[in-house]
């Protein structure tokens, strides 16, 4: 079967890739692209681990066929830092815990980022449904809710 | 000697809250955990399985899929050593594991490996797999515990059983285990009231992220590599060598970063097929699961059916305890039985007492470890029939468990006398909570469990190099599954007095330390962290020796304090204290390199007792539970760094809500599996559960230099009860089977009116 030519835009730069039909973004990000940031945890929408954005909308890329994303602007979890500096979600993400293993945390720095974006103020039942497509087995959450409250907090005050 | 006395404060580095040395990798996406690693001309490999939950398997054709494009290797058991000999139970664990790995004349649940296919591609190696024709005979199977120990249960293999079980049981219980102590007819007559109760669990699973994944590049030089996510690398170099017929040390194992294991990554499943299939292509091959296979073919834990007989006086004394336990564990022997029924009663001093338990095949996965394997169940079953005394006799559910407490000096159930142990201080500072006294709203029940884990030491080795900078690297053999790499710098920081962050604590592979036991058992930041401790100690030693020579003055005039060599004692003389970076700055000229190193088996794991308190809701209407309110209070020993104890915590209690509210296989008649996907089965999101409170208390352990004892496994033993007492007491109606599903839930609402 013959390959697809996808020209894309993947955390501001231009990407050029050839890929399967078959192939999810997902499998065209970490095989094609080593951009092995975006994890595969279920394959089937379930677990959010492979979260980014297209187009600022959040997906699960194993749901999304890499021939799709032709045009498209897409943002992965290696996009979140700018340089040397990490986002505040990213700096207190670690400082409060809210990982423990870290396989879940790409997506949920992705999905938590876009709702912040979203709504600068959630509350935590609002924080707390939004991440509910993000799957964290260590955690118990609570140190999640409490990273992403704080950090719309901080980031409230900033701006 | 001070250096081996027990410190238990004037911290400068335990006890703080440090940022962890891998965060910026796991928040950036840079990790590399099992499944992120290439190597130049990697194959992939895709693993087929059986469809049926028993069947003897005729014949495996793999002509055409050997003759697709891009095939380069298949393998069946033929590829793996013949040298493996089954025995009967545990003795037989390494022809067990090859037999789990890929099956040899029979497939012995839904999901058992039967072939397996390397690739250029992932979607060439999924066709290829397709393409292999198995011909089945479909055998008649069970995979209900107490079905598959009926008369007339197909047997699932003959003579596995230990001489142990008694006479005339059926072929597929295969072990047995017994223990207690006291007159149990004396004991129960003495009571004023006896409950005897039924309790059923299902097998759950561990549920971690991240799929099993590795890399494995094996020649025909027996020579290998292999890339893994595990609990423990050691273990998986020792196995898979058993299995390809390989000298141990001639494979090296690196652990990657771990996606969660909660113990289901203490055993190798796909490792040493893709070290087979790298042998055969003569190339790297990766594999990594699919979540369906991770819930067909690696290990849940354990399902259980339990009877319970408690007897207690009317002031709440408890007057004997009985219970039979009996555990499925798939096809293979290994169900935790005997840790379900030694964890049972281990919170309670008992006169009278008596556990049995029985370890059960039938046809499901090969059981594996599954956070405290065994105690969760044992503390359902136990702490539900506590609270139904206390209900019934009209007792304050903490005042009875303290009234009955264990403690230092009192004999265990399962035997030993206790050493220092922290249930007793659990239970007051519940009781001071205020969660404990907040009124309840209407709809509400709370319900309290203790629950209990052994904890484990094993063998260790740690090496610690000085640099000449004055900075450490601390190389520990003990993969990172909670942390662990900033508290073992932040104990060899706070021994060589400098800076946190001048220590670089790392995973090192299997050719760098001498053999280290599997993340397990709560033991790494007791083992690893003892033996940090120690390494650290035995660099001072050396760091004083440079110093006492540079003075001309004995070594034992030289002591250590605050990063610096000073003079002690009378005859030491004068001199300036000497720090670290300035001892090893010379090193090289001054005897060469400066290394501490510890290897040993500790054996001083202190117990963890906890104790929960949980608030739920039942909606009648539905039967959807929700946990409204939950504080876990625990016996860390020392906390080291306690914002990741309280991870563990919540972690813990956040897999026992789960457990107890919705996570369970569910076979169809068939014997397959129908629930393989996260979809349906369904772990906690953060919209089911509340904030989760922690308090932590510290009755130091006596057998580390810290106190320290183990956190990880403690967490999850006393939410399967705690949650069952708060809804039964919601609902008002004994729960006693588990998860308790909105359909339990309202069938059992149904027989109450």
């Amino acid at each position: 079967m013959s390959k697809i030519h996808v020209t894309t835009t993947i955390n501001g730069d231009e990407v050029e890739f050839l890929c399967d039909p078959r192939e999810t973004m997902l499998d065209v990000l970490r095989d094609r692209l080593g951009l092995t940031g975006a994890k595969e945890g279920c394959g089937t929408g379930d677990c959010g681990a492979c979260s980014v954005t297209v187009d600022d909308r959040l997906v699960c890329s194993c749901l999304m066929l890499g021939a799709e994303a032709e045009g498209k602007e897409i943002a992965t979890v290696e996009g979140i830092a700018t340089e040397e500096k990490l986002h505040p979600l990213q700096k207190r993400f670690i400082e409060y815990a809210a990982l423990q293993c870290g396989v879940c945390t790409p997506g949920i720095l992705v999905a938590a980022k876009n709702l912040l974006e979203r709504n600068p103020d959630p509350t935590e039942t609002e924080v707390r449904y939004w991440l509910a497509g993000n799957l964290c087995r260590c955690t118990g959450y609570d140190k999640i809710i409490r990273a992403v409250m704080d950090t719309a907090a901080e980031m409230r005050e900033a701006s | 000697m001070a250096l081996d006395s027990q410190k238990t404060d004037g911290f400068k580095q335990v006890g703080t809250r440090p940022d962890r040395p891998d965060g910026v990798d796991k928040v950036t996406g840079r990790a590399r955990f099992g499944a992120d690693m290439t190597a130049p001309g990697m194959l992939w490999g895709a693993i087929v399985r059986s469809p049926h939950a028993h069947a003897r398997i005729v014949k495996i054709d793999t002509s055409k899929a050997e003759a697709m494009d891009g095939v380069k290797a298949v393998v069946t058991r033929a590829d793996f050593s013949t040298s493996v000999a089954p025995a009967r139970g545990m003795r037989g664990e390494m022809w067990n594991t090859l037999e789990n790995v890929m099956a040899g004349e029979t497939a012995l649940y839904d999901g058992h490996a039967v072939a397996a296919v390397a690739a250029t591609s992932a979607l060439a190696a999924r066709d290829a797999m397709k393409a292999i024709e198995v011909e089945y005979e479909v055998l008649p199977h069970v995979t209900d515990v107490d079905k598959a120990m009926a008369e007339d249960a197909p047997v699932i293999r003959a003579d596995t059983a230990e001489a142990s079980v008694p006479e005339g049981m059926h072929p597929n219980v295969v072990r047995y285990h017994e223990s207690g102590h006291g007159d149990l007819g004396a004991g129960f007559a003495e009571a004023d009231l006896v409950v005897e109760e039924h309790f059923v669990t299902e097998a759950t699973h561990q549920g971690y992220i991240e799929p099993h994944a590795c890399l494995a590049t094996l020649g025909g030089d027996g020579k290998g590599e292999l890339w893994c996510c595990t609990q423990g690398h050691w273990n998986v170099q020792k196995v898979c060598a058993a299995l390809l017929d390989l000298e141990t040390s001639q494979l090296r194992v690196t652990a990657s970063e771990i996606g969660g294991g909660f113990g289901g990554k203490t055993t190798v499943f796909i490792e040493p097929v893709a070290l087979a299939l790298s042998r055969k292509a003569n190339k790297p091959v990766k594999v990594v699961m699919t979540r369906s296979e991770v819930f067909r073919a690696s290990g849940p834990t354990a399902s259980t059916s339990m009877d319970i007989r408690i007897g207690m006086k009317k002031d709440g004394t408890i007057t004997a305890a009985s219970g039979v336990f009996r555990c499925q564990g798939g096809a293979f022997p290994g169900a935790p039985m005997e840790f379900t029924a030694m964890c049972a009663f281990a919170p309670y001093n008992l006169k009278n007492v008596s556990q049995i338990g029985y370890d059960v095949m039938t046809n499901r996965p090969k059981q594996a470890a599954y956070r405290a394997p065994g105690s969760p169940m044992a503390a359902f079953a136990v702490e539900s029939v506590i609270d139904e005394l206390c209900n019934k006799l009209d007792l304050d559910t903490i005042d009875t468990r303290l009234k009955n407490a264990s403690k230092e000096g009192t004999q265990a159930s399962f035997g030993p006398k206790w050493d220092r142990i922290g249930l007793v201080e659990t239970l007051e500072a519940a009781k001071a909570h205020p969660h404990y006294s907040e009124p309840l709203k209407p709809g509400q029940g709370r319900g309290i469990s203790c629950g209990f884990w052994f904890n484990h030491g094993g063998e260790t080795a740690v090496s610690l190099a000085l640099s000449e900078d004055g900075t450490a690297q601390l190389a520990v053999g003990t993969p990172d599954i909670g942390g662990s790499r900033a508290s073992m710098a932040m104990m060899a920081a706070e021994e060589l007095g400098i800076p946190y962050e001048n220590v670089r604590c790392t995973v090192v592979d299997t050719a760098s330390l001498g053999y280290n036991e599997i993340s397990h058992g709560s033991r790494v930041t007791y083992a690893s962290g003892l033996a940090t401790i120690k390494a650290a100690r035995d660099a001072v030693k050396k760091l004083c020796a440079r110093a006492a020579a540079k003075w001309g003055i004995p070594e034992d005039a030289v002591k250590w304090e605050d990063g610096c060599a000073v003079p002690s004692g009378p005859n030491a003389g004068e001199h300036d204290p000497m720090p670290l970076a300035k001892i090893t700055a010379k090193m090289g000229a001054t005897g060469g390199p400066i290394v501490g190193h510890f290897e040993a088996t500790p054996e001083g794991a202190g117990v963890s007792f906890a104790t929960h308190i949980v608030d739920a809701e039942v909606d009648q209407e539905t039967g959807k539970t929700s946990v409204s309110r939950y504080t876990v209070v625990q016996d860390a020993g020392k906390a080291i760094h306690p914002t990741y104890v309280e991870g563990q915590f919540q972690g813990g209690a956040a897999q026992g809500i789960g457990w107890a509210l919705n996570e369970e296989y569910v076979y169809g008649d068939d014997g397959r599996l129908q629930n393989a996907t996260f979809l349906d089965y369904r772990i906690p999101v953060a919209s089911d559960l509340p904030m989760i409170d922690t308090v932590i208390v510290e009755v130091p352990n006596p057998g580390h230099p810290y106190g320290v004892r183990g956190v990880g496994e403690t967490s999850i033993c006393p939410p399967l009860a705690a949650i069952a007492n708060a809804v039964s007491n919601a609902a008002g109606v004994r729960l006693t089977q588990l998860p308790m599903s909105p359909p339990r839930i309202l069938r059992a609402l149904g027989t109450h009116d």
